[in-house]
C-alpha cells in the first residue's frame, strides 16, 4: 500500500504499531508535493527542514507516551489566515506579504500538542472572500481532478492539497461554505462545526459571527479525529463554549441509518440546480432509504433570503473586521503618500484586491448612518426568521440534507467576470453560518466530465455526533471514493 | 426601489472605507454596488415586522475575566513587523501641524 493513499488515522495506527516511521509519512507528502504542486499550486509556503526535524521529536514523543493521540505523527496542511509563530501568514492578501505572527493561533498549539506535524500552508482566497481561490494575490490553486478548473473556496489549498495526497489533512475555514463548498468540488471530506466549537484565536477575522474553523480529510473518521483534537473552550476566544460532548470519534462506532431521520428542504431541488448533481443527490437519498432511514421533503420558505441576509451581514462585519489594515503595525505601506489619511488610502487601496475592496465598500455602506437599519438590521431580523425555521426543521429532523453547491467546479476564469452570479453559488452552504450550525460535505459522485460531487448533511446546533453518524453510515454504503490518480483527469 | 448609488454616495463610501479610487474604478464601484443593492432588496418583501434583530446565535452576554496579564512583553517582535519603526515605537507620517 502506498503511504500517501492511507488515510490519516490508518498512517498514526501503522506508527503507532511502529510498522512505518513518522519520517517516511512526511516524505510521502514532500515527494507528492515535489510531482503536483507545480500544476496544482495548493501551497503558499513550505516548511521542508522544519517537518522533517519535527518528525524525529515525535517519534520520540510516541515512544515516550508524550504523544498519544490518534493522529500523532501525520502530517497537517494550515490554511494561510490561520497564524503560526514565526511563519508569514499572508491570507492570500498583499497587504499581509510581510506579516509575521508572534504567537500560535489556539488550533495551532492543539495540533501539536496532539503530535502531529505542520507542513505548509494553503493558498486561498484573499481573506477567504470567494467561492474559487481565484482571488488570491499569489496565483489560482487548480483542482486535482483536473486543472482546468479551480478547486471551489476558499479553503481550495487545503482542499486540493488533500486530494491530491499533498498533505493527510488539513484545517481550513467557513464563513459561509469555505470548507464544504471546495470539499464538494475536491472529492475530499470536510466539516464546518457548531460556532463556537473551535477557538477563532489567530484566525485572520472575516466575519466574527460566521468563521470557524473545521477539518478537511479524505474520510469521515478522519475528519471525526482532527475536529476532535482542535475543539475545546478557549478562554482567549470569548465566543468559544464549554463543551462535554467532544468524543466525535465515538458516534462513529455505530454505523447505522435505519431511523434516522432526514429532511429535505424542496425549495433546494427547484431552480438552478445542475441535473447531474441533482441526480447525484437524489441516489442519495435512494440510499438512505434503503438502509432504512427515513426521508421526507420539506419547505424552506426564506430560502431566496438567504444569499442576500449573508452578504449584509458578511460585509458589514468583514469592513469594520478590516479597518486594521492601515500600513502602520504591521503589512504593506504604500510608498508614496501625503499625510497619515494619505497613507492609510493608499495603502489599502493597493494592497487589497478587487473582491475585498468589493466587500469593504458594501459593508461601509449597509453600516453607514442612514442605511443601518434598512439593511444591517434588516439582515439581522431575516437571520433571526432563517434561525427559526431551521429550528422548526430540527424538531422533526435529525439531519438536513443539501448539496453542497448548485454544480461541480467551473472552469478557472469563469467565475470572477460576474461577482453577484458566483456569490449565488453560495445557496446551500450560508444558512448553515447564518444559524450556527454543523455541517459536513462526503463525496457522493462524479458529473460527466469526471468532477466530484458531494453532499451536505446539516444539523442542529452541538449536534456534530449526528452529522458524523449520517456521513459515515452513508460513506461506508458508498464506499470507497475513487482519487484524482484513479478516475480524473491527470494533473 | 432601491438606493441609487451617485458619486456622493461612492465619495462617502472611498471615505468610511478608507479607499482611494480613481474615477474608472469608481464607476466600476458604483455599477457592483447598485447590481447588489438591488439583489439585496428582495429582503423587503418579507414581512420582519417584530422580529428582534439576532446578533449572536447563542445570546450576547458579556464574559468576563480577571484582567491578568498572561502573554509576556512582545514589543520587540511587534515592532519588527512593522512597516516603519524609529526608537521602541510605530512611525507614521507627521499628524499635527
Amino acid at each position: 500500500m502506498e503511504l500517501e493513499t492511507m488515510t490519516a488515522l490508518e498512517l498514526a495506527a501503522k506508527i503507532k504499531q511502529r510498522q512505518i516511521h513518522v519520517v517516511d509519512g512526511v516524505k510521502a507528502v514532500f515527494d507528492q508535493i515535489e510531482s503536483k504542486e507545480e500544476t496544482v499550486h495548493a501551497y503558499l509556503d513550505l516548511y521542508k527542514k522544519e517537518a522533517y526535524a519535527r518528525a524525529k521529536e515525535v517519534e520520540k514523543g510516541i515512544a515516550d507516551g508524550t504523544y498519544a493521540g490518534p493522529l500523532a505523527g501525520v502530517p497537517i496542511a494550515i490554511k494561510d489566515n490561520i497564524c503560526i509563530k514565526g511563519k508569514k501568514t499572508t491570507c492570500a492578501s498583499r497587504i499581509l506579504e510581510n506579516f509575521v505572527p508572534q504567537y500560535n493561533a489556539e488550533v495551532i498549539d492543539r495540533l501539536e500538542k496532539a503530535g502531529m506535524i505542520i507542513i505548509g500552508k494553503t493558498n486561498m482566497d484573499e481573506f477567504a472572500m470567494g467561492s474559487t481561490t481565484e482571488t488570491s494575490a499569489y496565483g489560482v490553486t487548480r483542482n486535482p481532478w483536473n486543472t482546468e478548473h479551480v478547486p471551489g473556496g476558499s479553503s481550495g489549498g487545503s482542499c486540493a492539497a488533500v486530494a491530491a495526497g499533498e498533505t493527510f489533512m488539513a484545517l481550513g475555514s467557513d464563513t459561509g461554505g469555505s470548507i464544504r463548498q471546495p470539499s464538494s468540488f475536491c472529492g475530499v471530506t470536510g466539516i464546518k462545526p457548531t460556532y463556537g466549537t473551535v477557538s477563532r484565536y489567530g484566525l485572520v477575522a472575516y466575519a466574527s459571527s460566521l468563521d470557524q474553523i473545521g477539518p478537511v480529510g479524505k474520510n469521515v473518521a478522519d475528519c471525526a479525529a482532527l475536529l476532535e483534537v482542535i475543539a475545546g473552550r478557549d478562554p482567549k476566544d470569548s465566543t468559544s463554549l464549554e463543551r462535554n460532548d467532544l468524543d466525535f470519534s465515538k458516534s462513529l462506532e455505530e454505523k447505522k441509518l435505519l431511523g434516522m431521520k432526514f429532511g429535505v428542504p424542496k425549495e433546494f431541488l427547484a431552480k438552478g440546480l445542475d441535473p447531474e448533481v441533482k441526480d447525484s443527490f437524489m441516489n442519495v437519498l435512494k440510499t438512505l432509504t434503503e438502509q432504512g432511514a427515513i426521508v421526507e421533503f420539506f419547505s424552506v420558505e426564506t430560502m431566496e433570503y438567504m444569499i442576500p441576509a449573508y452578504y449584509i451581514i458578511a460585509s458589514a462585519e468583514a469592513s469594520s473586521n478590516l479597518e486594521r489594515f492601515d500600513g502602520v503595525k504591521y503589512g504593506y505601506r504604500a510608498a508614496e503618500y501625503e499625510g497619515l489619511h494619505d497613507m492609510y488610502k493608499k495603502t489599502r487601496t493597493e494592497a487589497f484586491g478587487e473582491e475585498v475592496k468589493r466587500r469593504i465598500m458594501l459593508g461601509s455602506f449597509v453600516l453607514s448612518s442612514g442605511y443601518y437599519d434598512a439593511y444591517y438590521l434588516k439582515a439581522l431580523r431575516t437571520k433571526a426568521l432563517i434561525k427559526k425555521e431551521f429550528d422548526q426543521a430540527f424538531e422533526k429532523y435529525d439531519v438536513i440534507l443539501a448539496p453542497a453547491a448548485p454544480y461541480t467546479a467551473p472552469k478557472i476564469g469563469e467565475s470572477l467576470k460576474d461577482p453577484l452570479a458566483m456569490y449565488l453559488g453560495d445557496i446551500y452552504t450560508v444558512a448553515v453560518n447564518l444559524c450556527g450550525l454543523p455541517g459536513i460535505t462526503v463525496p457522493c459522485g462524479m458529473d460527466k466530465a469526471g468532477m466530484p460531487i458531494g453532499i451536505q448533511m446539516i444539523g442542529d446546533c452541538f449536534a456534530e455526533k449526528k452529522i458524523l453518524r449520517a456521513a459515515a453510515a452513508y460513506e461506508a454504503v458508498r464506499g470507497a471514493f475513487p482519487t484524482p490518480e484513479k478516475g480524473g483527469k491527470k494533473a | 426601489m432601491a438606493k441609487i448609488i451617485d458619486d456622493e454616495t461612492i465619495e462617502n463610501v472611498c471615505i468610511l472605507a478608507k479607499l482611494s479610487l480613481n474615477e474608472e474604478a469608481k464607476e466600476k464601484a458604483k455599477e457592483d454596488m447598485q447590481k447588489m443593492l438591488d439583489y439585496v432588496e428582495k429582503l423587503d418583501e418579507l414581512d420582519t415586522k417584530g422580529v428582534e434583530p439576532l446578533s449572536h446565535i447563542f445570546g450576547d452576554q458579556n464574559v468576563f475575566r480577571e484582567d491578568v496579564v498572561t502573554n509576556g512583553d512582545n514589543k520587540e517582535a511587534m515592532l519588527a513587523n512593522a512597516p516603519k519603526a524609529k526608537e521602541g515605537q510605530y512611525q507614521v507620517p507627521k499628524t499635527i501641524g
